[in-house]
């Protein structure tokens, strides 16, 4: 009786229904859930998640949550907790420490993503496989990598990942954001802070001069008789410049000494100096080197990298990579399309329209071109921000999202809404942490 | 496997194929599957429209109510440190079609 009313059943379906089941890879996942080979019994496709990052981590929550839980999730990220670059400078600062900015990847779990802390050794494209350092192997339908960046010490003399426990970036939040603040605590009053900051593009264009404020402002209040000198590779302030050049010269004249068109091609470790292209030498009791960047290097041993020897080019309907099928590169480490600045909160638009692509391609429909908005907040003191934002939209004609004319723009110069913006900045910064990991 | 295993097999695969699909072609007419524009806004005002910090909810918010306060930001009559730029980024169609998912979201409590 079961082997007729299943015969049955088949019957009522053409061959072009099975064809078309098969196509979208549910029947294969599904049989495959029958013979043990996975726990997904529901799922629609398999996406691997490299970097849990503003784009990663958003890129894994929002295929869970807009696909209902149908896309198999794995996160793959080597560090037990999410620490925010943005927000960071204030720990530098002294007004917010480590805690303030730290968030548990438990949060994704309840999502029914699988969350790995493990470091990727390497990614077989042509059979879509990520080998882990501790071992596994995880196969994927499509692969997101959102590998944030690298450094490019070959670019400064003198300079290693090494030297960088004397002479801190601190431009990936952790122990590197700790170890600034104490060198700053430890200056004796009248010491002098120096800071370097790369040419464009690298990420976070207001980070560096929101750090400036940060140093200075503590240096004001706790060390007056003490120096910052901000060496600048820009021709100018490259973001909110006149809010920035405005703030320093009303607030931290008495501390700060900017200098533009000023970069660092040298670092005598050992004398904490820096060496510039001019061969000035300008020596610090605390050095803080941001180093020119580029795609991590699991990007580029990947193929992934494509523009410059430094960013991974991607196809901004989809955020797929242009050198690699199947594999959605997000964040700092694209290609920004014009006028699309490398931010967290650029990497979480990044993180959602990937999700968005992969589920409609898992689906077997095409994607719409996403539309982006970014907003950038910047602590000049412990409580006032400034903000800059922007709205993306796909070009058909260009082929890349450009910003829409019109919109976007930076805040007023106005201390009272500068107050309001601070609340907002730290609401933004909890709001984001929780889209992507709550 | 065996024969009649691997067709049990087959069909509770079967199975899983179209239950998702007539569930779907049931909700669609009480619930549309989230438009993926409305990620443009949750990041400052919460996952659904709920938000976890100062930044104000959208959840619940009448759908005239939204289109009016975009159309005000747009238009520099609602005052704003931010959403008077933001607003001018989209269109009367993606208004209409964010207000209509954050009016059938469910507020925090």
């Amino acid at each position: 009786v079961q082997t007729r009313s299943d015969a049955a059943m088949l019957g009522a379906l053409t061959r072009r229904d099975l064809l078309k089941f098969a196509s979208a890879g549910t029947l294969v996942s599904a049989l495959s859930a029958c013979a043990g080979t996975s726990s997904a019994t529901r799922s629609i496709g398999r996406v691997v998640v490299i970097g849990g990052g503003f784009g990663g981590s958003t890129a894994a929550k929002h295929l869970r949550l807009w696909s209902g839980g149908s896309v198999a999730v794995t996160l793959v990220e080597p560090s037990w907790q999410f620490v925010s670059c943005p927000i960071s400078n204030l720990v530098v600062g002294g007004s917010r420490v480590l805690a303030d900015i730290t968030v548990s990847y438990q949060g994704l779990r309840k999502w029914g993503v699988n969350v790995v802390h493990d470091t990727v050794t390497s990614i077989d494209a042509e059979r879509r496989l990520v080998h882990l350092a501790s071992g596994p192997t995880w196969a994927y339908d499509r692969l997101v990598v959102s590998p944030g960046v690298d450094f490019m010490y070959d670019s400064v003399q003198g300079m290693n990942a090494e030297a960088t426990n004397r002479i801190p970036h601190a431009w990936k939040a952790g122990g590197q954001t700790v170890l600034l603040r104490r060198q700053l605590e430890a200056m004796p009053d009248g010491g002098v802070v120096v800071m370097s900051v790369p040419l464009a593009p690298y990420r976070c264009p207001p980070g560096p001069y929101e750090r400036a404020c940060q140093i200075a402002w503590y240096l004001r209040t706790s060390k007056p008789r003490s120096k910052l000198i901000v060496l600048d590779a820009n021709p100018q302030v490259i973001s909110k410049g006149a809010l920035f050049t405005r703030v320093w010269k009303e607030d931290y004249a008495s501390v700060l000494d900017y200098r533009a068109n000023a970069s660092v091609t040298e670092v005598d470790v050992a004398n904490r100096t820096f060496i510039l292209e001019t061969g000035e030498r300008v020596k610090g009791d605390v050095l803080n080197l941001i180093p020119p960047m580029r795609a991590a290097d699991i990007a580029r041993n990947a193929q992934l990298v494509t523009a410059n020897e430094r960013w991974c080019g991607v196809d901004w309907t989809t955020m797929e990579s242009v050198a690699v099928k199947n594999v959605h590169v997000l964040g700092d480490a694209t290609m920004s399309a014009p006028a699309m600045p490398k931010s967290g909160h650029m990497a979480n638009q990044h993180g959602k329209a990937a999700a968005a692509a992969i589920i409609e391609l898992l689906n077997g429909r095409r994607p719409e071109p996403p539309t982006m908005v970014n907003t950038c907040y910047s602590f000049i003191d412990d409580r006032h921000a400034i903000h800059v934002s922007s709205v993306h939209r796909f070009d058909a004609d260009k082929q890349t999202l450009v910003a829409v004319t019109g919109a976007g723009g930076v805040s007023v110069a106005d201390r009272a809404q500068w107050a309001i913006e601070g609340t907002y900045a730290t609401g933004w910064a909890q709001s984001i942490w929780a889209d992507m990991l709550a | 496997m065996t024969d009649k295993s691997a067709f049990t097999c087959f069909l509770i695969a079967l199975a899983f194929v179209l239950l998702p699909s007539i569930a779907a072609a049931q909700d669609a007419s009480r619930l549309a599957p989230t438009p993926y524009l409305t990620g443009t806004c949750t990041n400052c005002h919460g996952t659904q429209g709920r938000s976890a910090s100062a930044m104000p909810s959208l959840a619940g918010l009448s759908q005239p109510y939204f289109v009016e306060q975009m159309k005000q930001f747009r238009e520099g009559k609602r005052p704003a440190t931010i959403m008077h730029q933001i607003a001018k980024g989209y269109t009367d169609q993606q208004t209409d079609m964010l207000a209509e998912y954050f009016a059938r979201q469910t507020p925090a409590r």
